[in-house]
């Protein structure tokens, strides 16, 4: 009991020169680990490159907007130390026009009155031009009292919400743009509020977004479940012919799939070319069955199916067709071993393709922007929207966040309650 | 050994033609696509490259100032000229992400005037200068209209006396000012109402009352598409996309001018242009009073030189007078209105999502 090894551990075993069995375990697998790591590097480069980073650095646009400090340096300093009472003191105001002036001379990306007039506007709807126009005259205000003179150029100058929205927006970091993204904004008095119901836009659409593609993923549900039975069940000739029906269009254009759908649901569509044709409805009361909710419905279910089709097949496959004959030898009757038997093995497949199409469906931008007109638009269309044409990307990074942080939840949901091990995409 | 000098001299002087060649350079214009970059094209890029040898590739886009902004920021440009709207412009340029371009630079006029007094007011921005004028309209079937014909902005309201779809555009703009328009507001008027809350909220009141026979557009190619399928009985469009579905594919469409609202496009220099000099030679160029003169001969846009206007003649096929099919002709600006930037630029976002809110309800 007194043996002390060279780890100093007693009753450790070690190998024969003395060296614990651990660490020469350890050294072996070194050599292995190193050689799996090099292999799996460019995938891990690839991800890190393409994947974390770009959303590093959405993430960080969605709070980080220096506007502000950038283009009114020396305000953003001072500006802190008013109490938000009346109006700022005249110093402030010196700094402020002295900022001003040299802003109006910059031609630096991020640094331009222009710049800080959308900021503002983002915050106070209709003051960029309060911002633009004054920058235009500002020069001329070269002594003081700044603060008369400042007013005298414009009356806005004297609404002390301008002022509270300046020393917000003073700070490099900012919750406004996730304030914006869930229709919530500061009003007059710094409180947040929510938006007027006119102008409340983003929870309405992400609501109908995941009430979309639930819809849509139970309908995938619905019909994928009796055609991957009859792909599992049916005779080889058979299920290979049903096969490629499946995979054929798997494997053709998201785009084509989608025009298609077009040209056969619009007003001079086919679909209501032969219900007028064999008279079940009129001429004139042809249906409205694209640029709509609808439309991005049918779309959506057709393009997504496969996604649902595929896990529940390559699941139904491996379940033994004696077990249901088992069940029915023992007197169950067939719905009975149905319930019982058959449906309970395929849960894996129902969780992968529910979780797949759910979560290809929360973000599908394409088939809604072509197909969704008024009423069938996606939150990721209003991302798109920020991204392309406001130009408020960090708005668009803000909701982008949200969606990331939606899809989080819900596979933790979803691992809780089915478990991620149980899944199975074939 | 006397073939083999020849042929190397030869294959020498082969490569010193195709290196004085490529110093000729290029530039990359981007333009809207479709009929509007074609009469670029055979007014401005084909002159030009015959006269200086500089090539020019045409690239398209959908507007807005995103693909810009994103090329400046990233600090790789690959444009070096770029036809924007004038709220774009104006914006780019306030942002940062457009060259400056000193007006006194510009050719005179072809009477000698100099440009700035040439070019029609408004028209030259310190970041921009104007090609075109070009107007949303609304246009109908005349196939299909019926025997009363739509005259005013009210009638393409009106659902009762011409039942059937109307496409608009999906946007705000200029969809409130045909709203207010159609309610009653004289085109001039419109942006002094605007101003008034209360107004948008009458915008939005009456665009309801069509909105469930609404189609909505989004590029400039789509209204004649739609207007040709049968899709709706009338559609707001820019006037040069119907006029050309007209001229050259000879469709019964008919253009309604009363409360049109007329815009401008110009060039514009992203900041960090790789071939700066050469597109600013471009600019120059293609601005000169002939060429923008000749422009109208291939679509139905405006020439933003005063000096231009009397040299307008004919469409390219010799028989359709342009002078009238122009949104600056005389007869049809009784009630029209030129897009107010500045207002657009204070309210565009909030409007956006208002717009987007309603459309969603």
């Amino acid at each position: 009991m007194t043996d002390v090894t060279a780890s100093g551990v007693p009753g450790a075993i070690t190998t024969s020169d003395g060296v614990p069995l651990k660490v020469s375990l350890a050294r072996a697998t070194r050599r292995q680990r190193m050689q799996a790591l090099l292999l799996v590097m460019p995938l891990l480069l690839f991800l890190l490159v393409a994947f974390v980073l770009p959303i590093g650095e959405m993430l960080f646009r969605s709070i980080y907007s220096p506007i502000g400090p950038n283009v009114l340096p020396n305000f953003s300093k001072v500006i802190h130390e008013w109490d938000g009472e009346d109006l700022p003191p005249e110093a402030v105001f010196e700094v402020f026009v002295k900022d001003m002036t040299k802003a109006k001379e910059s031609n630096e990306i991020g640094k331009t009155i222009g710049n800080l007039a959308t900021r503002v506007n983002y915050e106070i709807p209709g003051s960029r031009g309060l911002f633009t126009k004054s920058a235009r005259k500002v020069k001329n205000i070269t002594e003081g009292p700044y603060k008369e003179a400042l007013i005298a150029l414009d009356k806005r100058w004297e609404n002390q919400h301008i002022w509270r929205t300046l020393q917000r927006i003073s700070s490099n970091y900012t919750a406004s743009f996730y304030l914006a993204a869930t229709d919530r904004k500061y009003n007059e008095d710094n409180e947040i509020v929510r938006a007027d119901p006119l102008y409340q836009i983003y929870l309405p659409i992400l609501g109908k977004t995941l009430w979309l593609s639930a819809l849509i993923t139970f309908i995938c549900l619905l019909i994928a479940y009796p055609v991957s039975y009859l792909l599992a069940t049916l005779p080889l000739r058979t299920s290979n012919l049903l096969m490629i029906m499946v995979l054929l269009p798997f494997w053709t254009s998201l785009l084509v799939r989608t025009t298609a759908w077009i040209a056969m649901l619009q007003t001079e569509g086919i679909v209501n070319n032969i219900l007028v044709f064999t008279r079940v409805i009129s001429e004139e009361s042809r249906i409205q069955m694209i640029y709509n909710q609808t439309g991005t419905i049918v779309a959506m279910v057709h393009i997504l199916l496969p996604f649902m089709i595929l896990p529940l097949y390559s699941v139904m496959k491996t379940i033994p067709p004696y077990y249901m004959r088992a069940a029915r030898s023992l007197g169950a009757t067939g719905t009975y071993s149905f319930i019982k038997v058959y449906f309970p093995q395929t849960i894996p497949g129902i969780a992968a393709g529910t979780l797949l199409v759910f979560i290809l469906a929360i973000g599908y931008y394409i088939t809604p922007a072509l197909v969704g007109g008024s009423d069938g638009l996606l939150i990721s269309n209003l991302i798109a929207d920020h991204i392309k044409k406001t130009l408020n990307w960090s708005l668009g990074s803000a909701l982008g966040a949200i969606l990331l942080a939606i899809v989080l939840i819900f596979y933790w949901i979803y691992n809780k309650l089915v478990g991620v091990d149980n899944l199975k995409f074939g | 050994m006397k073939k083999f000098l020849t042929t190397s001299l030869s294959i020498l002087a082969l490569g010193a033609v195709s290196t004085a060649a490529s110093a000729e350079g290029s530039i990359t214009a981007v333009s809207w696509g479709g009929a509007y970059t074609k009469s670029q094209v055979k007014a401005y890029h084909e002159p030009f490259t015959a006269k200086t040898g500089i090539k020019i590739n045409s690239v398209d886009y959908s507007g807005g100032v995103a693909e810009v902004k994103a090329q400046v920021e990233a600090g790789n440009v690959s444009w070096d000229i770029v036809d924007v709207e004038l709220s774009d412009a104006v914006r780019g340029c306030d942002e940062g992400i457009f060259e400056k371009i000193d007006h006194s630079t510009l050719p005179a006029g072809a009477d000698g005037k100099p440009a700035q007094e040439d070019f029609l007011p408004g028209t030259l921005h310190e970041c921009a200068v104007a090609n075109i004028v070009w107007s949303t309209i609304y246009a109908y079937d005349d196939t299909k209209i019926g025997d009363k014909k739509p005259t005013t902005m009210a009638d393409f309201f009106d659902t009762k006396t011409w039942a059937g779809k109307r496409g608009l555009r999906k946007g705000p703009k200029p969809n409130l000012e045909f709203a207010l328009i159609a309610d009653g507001i004289a085109a001039k008027d419109v942006y002094a109402e605007l101003a008034k809350p209360e107004a948008i909220d009458r915008a939005f009141a009456k665009l309801a009352t069509i909105k469930g026979d609404v189609v909505w557009w989004e590029a400039g190619a789509q209204p004649p598409q739609l207007l040709a399928d049968g899709e709706v009985l009338m559609t707001t469009a820019y006037n040069g996309r119907i006029f050309n579905a007209v001229a050259a594919e000879s469709k019964p469409f008919v253009i309604v001018w009363d409360g049109q609202v007329w815009d401008i496009d110009l060039w514009a220099i992203p900041k960090g242009a790789p071939n700066k000099d050469k597109a600013m030679e471009f600019l120059k160029f293609s601005t000169e009073t002939e060429q923008l003169a000749n422009q109208a001969k291939y679509i139905a846009y405006g020439p933003a030189r005063l000096s231009s206007a009397p040299l307008v003649g004919k469409y390219e096929d010799g028989k359709i007078d342009m002078g009238p099919q122009m949104p600056t002709a005389p007869n049809n600006l009784t009630n029209a209105v030129q897009n107010d930037f500045e207002w657009w630029a204070d309210n565009q976002d909030a409007l956006n999502e208002r717009f987007n809110a309603w459309l969603a309800q």
